[in-house]
């Protein structure tokens, strides 16, 4: 994951990797992340209940074998190098990879003591509680406020619309901005504009947990700013999963941390793995794996 | 934790059982629209081969055909297959030169605004009913002349040159520009370009729609209405006389009531029809492989 | 010093010969535009010339007239523009809401394997020449209609007057038929096309919202792609209006406006394939030739609105990318 550019003619000696020891809490990571050595999920029940998850397309496995619990009212993120399997893994969580001809998932997915692929549950129901907000903006060509309402008459939940509406878009911090131009095209807001009238979208229908697919990987950092603060907040009424490539962003706003991984069989397949689950701090001050070590300290991926 | 996470998954409302039953019954019905398309086609083709293969023996390409309702003499089509060819020759061989003219023109030539009216009004033709075709080349051609082949080559010409100038041209667009510059670079003037760069690799598009346009032009009958509404029943080779067709002798048949026209023309009807479905199918299935494979030179 | 190589010894201008070949070519090619503004304006020029007797006689007043009569010679095209309207727009009702489905079908419903298979054999559906059609239409349809289908409607709908009447395996309803299938596949193939250029962000969008497949088709891929839908359906009305040879082969050629749909009537473009043996006199001819300009002219006014259409269609999908 070098950022350097190649200069021309430079045999960089590798430079020695520093070792990363429990005394060492003046990482940039561990600076961001560090200050909360307590378990953040004591006194938060499980949400998710993951039991030996994988995941595969048309027989492909894109990720295997994923034991994990997720808590609620809290953020949890899922980092990783790309490839390793994360955002397949946050679609399984809403079935949204169920579209996909070829897709299967073995293992069991609970949520709040059930299964969610369970012979009668309804992939409609599970999508109204667990709601999603991708990695491009994606608002419908209708209205502002039409956006905001699509999920809420899909419903039936279309009394006192106007104040669902606006409540929605308050908690998504973007009142303010559009509510004089509710009849205004959703696609005539700026991109990060755009990312919180997906968020609001979605907050309107009363998720219990909001995934989020590398929300703000298409922003500016400004905008970006204002999706982590939001995420922030937010946590206080849902249950956030957030995918994202970028470390800091997880130091920053997530309070658990799952660290994904590609690995490679004899055959020479590769699938995903969950290497190391934790509490932010922890994965990146005192990482339990080599792997999660080298990928915090930057030396792949 | 909101009110949403004390339900159980399973117990979906009633409403949300409407929607789900709702979403099937209307995908059910999408499924059967496409279903009875398909029958539609199933169903003619195969009538016009039950009532056509009957009919289908030597005496058809041998025989002549005959006038209303007398059998015995005649009660072929030679004449109108021989027809139908030449006249399409015809046809084709004056729309594709100038529909391939007009494709390089857009393409090569003419500025952005004179190609996008080219364009339109290409569509514009596109639209224009065959009938109106005919009788605008009655006028042209037949009034004081007579019928004539010509005349009916003239106005099936007519309804090919839009096919062949629109997928001509998209072919040529789709030759890469990388093409062009390097020929160019090469010090090669336009027209050269155009001569020995880019016809060849766009010919398999052309030959395309060659084979559609051909397919077209043999299954249409308002134009020959009225170029060649009344024929001889021998074979005719002179073009400046009119000529049988095989669309008029379905045409014909179909308002006749004598069964024995009835049975020629369900056995003309079998013949167009497999001639015109292979050639269409043929020219859907070539452009498809020659797109693909201009596309992977990219 | 170094020996001049070959082409230094060239000098760079004089070599006319290559810039008359462009000039050539640009000219040949040119000349066939040419000759393609000079075709319509031909066909329009001749068509309006044959016409013009009857314009002259008639006026406006051909528009509204009933009579078709070669005795007297007097002719008004009022039940014939009927006819082509009941008959086009009665196959525009059957055949949108079918080439819609079609469209979602091929789109998103159709196992990856069978969609080219069955989009190749709705489109040949388009090939099938309209004289074998009609062929078809009057000798095997019209029968299996007339005695199977007709009455089942005539029975159970009959109370709306316009749906009471006899069987025939000929007429209007027939016509409607006919037409319905000639229109199917032309705007199914559009429909096709453009569902399936909806962005996936929007489809995906749609269901993570809890929307079932139908939904997210109703209400975020129809809407999106609405204008196209438009355009397509006037280019399937344009060839409904237009179509002479199978209408006429199933119609029954009447000269007045049937009571009920299932009665003989005639459509503009039908009444001149009807009478391509010659008609009687001087007039009659030139009114059918106004019948054409009238084709013409509805058949201009459709296609360069389904091109507009398409055209602002286009505009505003680049806008919004």
């Amino acid at each position: 994951m070098s950022d350097q550019p190649n200069e021309p003619g430079s045999a960089n000696p590798p430079e020695p990797v520093p070792e990363v020891t429990a005394a060492r809490p003046n990482t940039r990571l561990g600076d961001l992340a560090g200050g909360h050595d307590e378990d953040p999920t004591v006194g938060h029940p499980t949400v998710f209940d993951l039991e030996r998850v994988s995941v595969s397309y048309g027989g492909k496995t894109a990720i295997r074998d994923v034991d994990m619990d997720i808590h609620c009212n809290l953020v949890t993120a899922f980092i990783g190098p790309s490839g390793c399997g994360k955002t397949t893994l946050l679609r399984t969580l809403n079935r949204l990879n169920d579209p996909i001809p070829g897709a299967a998932v073995d293992g069991k997915v609970n949520y709040r003591g059930e299964d969610l692929y369970g012979d009668d549950v309804d992939a409609v129901e599970v999508r109204r509680r667990i709601g999603m907000v991708f990695q491009r903006p994606n608002p419908f060509p209708k209205s502002i406020y039409d956006n905001v309402a699509y999920g809420l008459r899909l419903h039936g939940m279309k009394d006192d619309l106007d104040n669902r509406v606006e409540r929605a878009l308050r908690h998504a911090a973007l009142w303010d901005e559009v509510k004089d131009r509710l009849k205004a095209s959703g696609l005539s807001l700026s991109g990060g504009q755009q990312q919180r009238l997906c968020i609001a979208r979605a907050l309107a229908i009363e998720p219990d947990v909001v995934l989020m697919d590398e929300p703000a990987s298409a922003l500016d950092p400004i905008s970006t700013q204002s999706i982590e603060d939001l995420v922030e907040q937010l946590k206080a009424e849902y249950s956030i999963i957030i995918v994202t490539h970028n470390m800091q962003q997880a130091a920053r706003v997530a309070d658990v941390t799952a660290f994904f991984s590609v690995d490679v069989a004899e055959d020479g397949s590769r699938s995903g793995v969950l290497v190391e689950q934790g509490p932010t701090s922890k994965l990146f001050i005192r990482p339990s794996d080599p792997r999660t070590e080298a990928y915090v300290t930057g030396r792949f991926g | 934790m909101s009110a949403a996470a004390h339900q159980s998954l399973s117990a979906s409302s009633g409403r949300a059982k409407r929607r789900r039953r709702w979403g099937r019954v209307m995908e059910g019905l999408a499924t059967l629209a496409a279903v009875v398309a398909i029958a539609v086609l199933a169903i003619v083709i195969i009538s016009v081969a039950k009532k056509g293969l009957p009919a289908l023996n030597a005496d058809l390409f041998t025989q002549v055909t005959s006038t209303f309702g007398i059998p015995g003499e005649g009660g072929g089509i030679k004449n109108a297959i021989i027809g139908t060819v030449i006249m399409t020759a015809i046809a084709t061989a004056i729309s594709v030169p100038l529909g391939v003219l007009l494709a390089i023109f857009s393409s090569e030539f003419a500025p952005p605004r004179l190609a996008l009216i080219i364009r339109i009004t290409l569509n514009v033709l596109a639209g224009v009913p065959t009938i109106v075709i005919g009788v605008f080349v009655f006028g042209l051609l037949v009034v004081g002349n007579g019928y004539s082949a010509y005349a009916a080559g003239v106005a099936l010409s007519i309804v090919q040159l839009p096919v062949v100038a629109r997928s001509t041209e998209e072919v040529l667009l789709l030759v890469p520009s990388s093409l062009r510059e390097a020929s160019m670079a090469l010090g090669a003037s336009r027209a050269r370009t155009v001569l020995t760069v880019i016809l060849p690799t766009a010919v398999g598009g052309i030959v395309t729609a060659t084979i559609v346009a051909v397919a077209r032009a043999a299954g249409e009958t308002a134009p020959l209405l009225f170029t060649t509404g009344i024929f001889a029943n021998a074979v005719v080779t002179d073009p400046t006389k009119p000529m049988a067709s095989i669309p008029l002798v379905i045409f014909q048949g179909s308002e006749s009531p004598s069964p024995h026209d009835q049975e020629v023309a369900w056995a003309a009807a079998l013949v167009l029809l497999v001639g015109v479905l292979i050639g269409s199918s043929l020219g859907r299935l070539l452009s498809l492989r020659s797109r693909r494979r201009i596309e992977q030179s990219r | 010093m170094a020996t001049e190589t070959p082409t230094q010894r060239i000098p760079l201008s004089g070599h006319r010969r290559t810039r008359y070949g462009d000039l050539a070519l640009r000219g040949i090619t040119g000349l066939a535009s040419v000759v393609l503004g000079l075709l319509m304006v031909a066909l329009v020029y001749e068509v309006a010339h044959e016409a013009w007797p009857s314009i002259q006689e008639f006026g406006a007043s051909f528009l509204t007239g009933t009579e078709w009569n070669a005795v007297t010679d007097v002719y008004g095209a009022r039940d014939l523009i009927w006819g082509t309207l009941i008959t086009s727009l009665g196959a525009l009702l059957i055949a949108v809401p079918m080439s819609i489905a079609i469209g979602v079908f091929l789109s998103e419903l159709a196992p990856r394997a069978i969609r080219t298979p069955v989009t190749m054999l709705v489109e040949l559906l388009a090939a099938i020449p309209s004289v074998v059609l009609g062929l078809w239409g009057i000798l095997v349809m019209g029968p299996f209609v007339a005695q199977h289908i007709e009455p089942f409607i005539i029975n159970h709908f009959g109370w709306i007057p316009f749906l009471d009447g006899y069987p025939s395996n000929q007429g209007l309803f027939m016509a409607i038929l006919v037409l319905t299938i000639m229109v199917v596949p032309i705007v199914a193939s559009v429909s096709r096309e453009l569902f399936t250029s909806v962005p996936s962000d929007l489809k995906q969008g749609s269901l993570a919202l809890g929307a079932t497949r139908w939904e997210m088709v109703r209400s975020v891929m129809i809407p999106q792609v609405s204008g196209g839908l438009v355009a397509a359906v006037m280019l399937g009305f344009g060839r409904a209006i237009g179509e002479a040879i199978a209408v006429t082969q199933v119609i029954g050629g009447s000269n007045t406006r049937p009571d009920n749909i299932w009665g003989p009537a005639d459509t503009m473009a039908s009444r001149i394939a009807a009478q391509y043996a010659g008609s009687p006199t001087a007039l009659s001819k030139a009114s059918l030739a106004y019948l054409a300009v009238i084709l013409l002219v509805f058949s201009l006014i459709v296609n360069l609105t389904a091109q507009l259409i398409a055209a602002r269609l286009q505009r505003q999908m680049r806008g919004a990318a």
